[in-house]
């Protein structure tokens, strides 16, 4: 079994994280596009998606059964399909995979819900590095305002309501995901992720992402994949 | 107060834990549903509170794993941590509350069995170690032990083969049988090993039903007195396991256990 480390697949594997309301899901959509115009066999893989473990997480999610622990393994349940069914396939392919979120996501969120560090860490040992994991950094102010703004309420779990931090929901978000940041922050030396300072334009952020991404893709094939 | 082998989940208080933590475990087709069917009333008799739990039985999990692996496309690592979350569920919201309220739980297979199914599978086995490292130590683990040769018999004549206990999804190329073979002998070599590791109290499985259930009874009423298990079951541990093997050799489809086999 692969520990956390480099991987020798042809393809090649992008990741954005960041809080909630950092703007990483926009770059990565055109990061996106601009693959597949380029000319590359691209794949997007999201955070919380595989179908094996959908019905399980939204019951949990649902019902609030869901405890730090058991959110902790049903998230990494949720990942190792992908993993397994998904993302390593690809990359045998020679695809390049782009995922919205990875293993920092659960590293920084179990954490903060009182999970061991190491612990976690060592849960994800299966993933495979990516070629490149972009951080999108911004104060915690300004993703707050980009993300109240926008809709109407936050949910449990996304709140961190599960842990009590504040019976207000918008509070406890606040709260919430400032202390994600916190853990964030931490891992950017730990795991040699790329901060992108998530407060320029979002022209200049994608220009900046785009060198890194090509660079790196020097000697990726291209697969003439029609988008 | 209780220990974890490692780490310890959060909010999870390890004090006045008073109950008693029983782990039965064995490869499939041992008979532990049966003794565990059995030591249920008799432990009520006395008084005892009990809990009887097992893998696959959360309200969190069980009903997507059951899903998910009716579909055979569940990947190893997959699997491992889908059972991992149901562990952790029942853990939560079964076994330590009923410990705290001072029942005797008493678990059909524990970490050990999803620790075994996962080795053979080719996982890492430090991985899979730090996975379950939450789990609680039991206050004894009673080992069901019985060679391939007599499990056959129980199994076809039974409930037949199944897919997973047949572990078809690792060898896929072979029959059933072929298969069913290879996956039990492979499970049960996990077993010895951590039959060592982990201090199992070694019970031979081969005879009948009543006195499997003479050896448990007697182990359990130990367990619950707080008295030591070494007078009982004379010699250390892995002398035992070696005797058994033996048996197992000697044991074969020329002397079944099961009245149906030799049909």
């Amino acid at each position: 079994m692969k520990r956390y480390g480099e991987h020798r697949f042809p393809g090649k594997l992008f990741v954005v994280e960041g809080i909630d309301g950092s703007g990483k899901s926009t770059q990565l959509m055109l990061l996106h596009q601009w693959l597949q115009a380029e000319g590359y066999g691209v794949v997007f893989s999201e955070w919380n998606s595989s179908p094996l473990v959908r019905d399980t997480t939204r019951r949990g999610k649902k019902k609030q059964m869901l405890t730090p622990a058991t959110f902790s393994l049903l998230h990494a349940t949720d990942f190792a399909d992908r993993m397994e069914h998904n993302i390593i396939p690809l990359l045998k392919a020679g695809a390049v995979v782009l995922c919205d979120r990875y293993i920092y996501t659960a590293f920084a969120r179990d954490v903060v819900r009182g999970m061991d560090r190491k612990w976690v860490r060592e849960l994800y040992g299966f993933a495979v590095k990516p070629t490149a994991a972009f951080y999108f950094r911004v104060p915690l102010e300004v993703a707050m305002k980009r993300i109240l703004e926008g809709r109407n309420g936050v949910k449990f779990y996304e709140a961190g309501m599960d842990l009590g931090l504040h019976e207000d929901p918008e509070q406890s978000f606040h709260i919430f995901q400032g202390k994600i940041l916190e853990e964030y922050e931490s891992m950017i030396a730990e795991f040699d992720l790329t901060s992108v300072d998530a407060t320029l334009p979002i022209e200049e952020q994608q220009t900046q992402m785009r060198q890194i991404v090509k660079a790196k893709l020097t000697q990726a094939k291209r697969l003439r994949v029609a988008p | 107060m209780r220990e974890t082998y490692s780490v310890i989940l959060p909010k999870m208080d390890l004090t006045e834990l008073t109950g008693r933590l029983i782990v039965i475990e064995g490869t499939d087709g041992v008979g532990r549903s049966t003794q565990i069917k059995l030591l249920r009333p008799w432990l009520e008799q006395q008084g005892h509170a009990v809990l009887d739990t097992g893998i696959k039985r959360s309200q969190l999990a069980a009903r997507g794993i059951q899903q998910a692996k009716e579909g055979h496309t569940l990947g190893r690592i997959t699997l491992s941590l889908f059972y991992a979350t149901d562990f952790a569920d029942r853990l939560e919201n079964e076994i330590v509350p009923a410990l705290r309220a001072g029942f005797v739980v008493l678990t059909d297979r524990y970490i050990y069995s999803l620790m075994a199914r996962a080795i053979v599978r080719g996982l890492d086995p430090a991985w899979i170690h730090n996975v379950h490292s939450f789990a609680l130590k039991p206050d004894a683990t009673f080992y069901l032990r019985i060679g391939v040769d007599d499990l056959i018999p129980r199994v076809v004549f039974s409930t037949g083969f199944d897919y997973w206990e047949s572990g078809m999804d690792l060898y896929p190329s072979e029959d059933m049988y072929e298969s069913f073979c290879r996956y039990q002998t492979s499970l049960l070599a996990q077993f010895d090993k951590m039959a060592q590791e982990y201090d199992f109290t070694v019970i031979d499985a081969s005879p009948d039903i009543r006195a499997v259930f003479e050896r448990l009874r007697r182990g359990i009423s130990r367990v619950l007195k707080g008295e030591p298990r070494e007078p009982l079951f004379a010699g250390p541990p892995p002398q035992v396991a070696e005797q058994d093997r033996d048996s197992d050799k000697s044991a074969s489809m020329e002397k079944p256990h099961h009245p149906g086999a030799e049909k």
